[in-house]
Formats: structure tokens, sequence, C-alpha cells
């Protein structure tokens, strides 16, 4: 199952309580303002490095580049439109909206 | 694969409506179907043809129309929600059609994956 979140993790709770539920191995695509996710040096970061242990965790790349995001937690992966279609199409979708 | 989409926010205000776009279109070019796109609350703003956007700005509504006729798309618009919100026949956008909720149903069944944009 894929979890979709595209909500900024400092304005609303969508992203805390996806990695409190999201089962191991699921992937997890940040899109939207739910990139700021994905950026390095947040108070949040520790809990995404702990998720990254067991879940891949994908970024979209147009999504940060409108918001001036370049540096994104190691082991994040980075993927385009074309990317996100692959996800979907691989696994169900749950969008943790 | 069958994607089956649905847009719950309106124009301009989120960012909902240019991510299905970008979404929609991406799929188109990988070679899979769009079985659907169903316009739901805010989301039925997208299908007026009465806006008119600055010229350097997107069309969002002329960008959808343009979109689901090139390619042979059923794009759905929520009666109630548009009935509400002063959408009617007379300015909805070409390729698109209003019908009920029942035909978001229809799109679950029919789509190998209903994808959701909204806020």
């Amino acid at each position: 199952m894929l979890f979709t979140v595209n909500k900024s993790p400092f304005t609303a709770g969508n992203l805390k309580s996806c990695l409190r539920y999201v089962t191991k191995e699921s992937p997890i695509l940040l899109y939207e303002d739910g990139v700021y996710g994905a950026m390095a040096g947040t108070a949040l970061e520790p809990e995404m490095k702990e998720t990254l242990k067991t879940n891949r965790v994908y970024a979209l790349r147009e999504d940060l580049k409108a918001r001036g995001v370049a540096n994104t937690i190691e082991g994040i992966q980075l993927v385009d439109y074309a990317g996100f279609v692959d996800l979907v199409a691989e696994h169900n979708i749950c969008p943790w909206i | 694969m069958k994607f089956g989409i649905l847009i719950m926010d309106g124009p301009y205000q989120h960012q909902a409506s240019d991510s299905a776009y970008h979404f929609a279109n991406a799929a188109v070019a990988k070679g899979h179907e769009i079985a659907g796109i169903f316009f739901y609350n805010d989301g039925v703003n997208n299908t007026t043809s009465l806006m008119t956007p600055p010229q350097d700005d997107r069309h969002i509504s002329k960008r959808w129309s343009d979109f689901v006729q090139k390619n042979g798309i059923d794009a759905i618009v929520c009666i109630a929600a548009a009935k509400r919100r002063g959408i009617t026949d007379a300015n909805l956008i070409k390729g698109a059609r209003i019908s009920g909720l029942g035909q978001l149903t229809e799109l679950g069944i029919k789509a190998d994956r209903l994808v959701t944009f909204g806020d």
C-alpha cells in the first residue's frame, strides 16, 4: 500500500499520524507541501530516519523545487510525476489527506 | 492500467487540481488509461468556462477541457456540488458532463486505482 502525504508536517498532523500507522515496507510518497517532511535538518528528521529503516520514502522533485528545498534527508528518493505514476501502478494507494 | 482521478478542491487556491493535471498527463504519457476524472465538492470550480485568468498564468479549466477532449477521457462533474456553486450546462467546459455521485462509484469499480487529489 502506497501512502501519500500532501501537507506540511509543521502545519498539519498527517505525516506524523501516517508514520505512526504505516505498515512496515509500505512506501510513503511526499508531494505538495508534504515535501517539507523530506527537508534535512528539521525537528522531524530523526523520526523520518527511523522510518527509513523499514520503509521507502519518496518525495516529488517538482514540488521540492517549487519550494526551494534543496537539502533532503539522506535515503529519501526523489521522483518526478512519471515516478509518481509508477508508484501508484505498483501499489494500491491510500491518500493520507 | 486504468486510473480514476478524483479532484476535491478548486483552482488557484490549492495545488490539488495542478497535481492531478500533471499526474494525469504523466499517466497518459506512460500509456496508461484514464477511466475517468470526477470533480467533487469545490473541485467542480475547475470546470467553469467563465474563468479568465491573466494571460501569463495557466488557464486551469481550459487546460482540463483540452486534455480530456484530446485524450477522449470522461470528465464527470458532481451535480449536487455543481448546483451549489452555480455550475450548469451553460457555463460548463467542453468535454465535461454533469452527473451524479453514483458515477464516482462506477469509476471506483471500473478503475484499477482511484487517485484522490484534495486538501
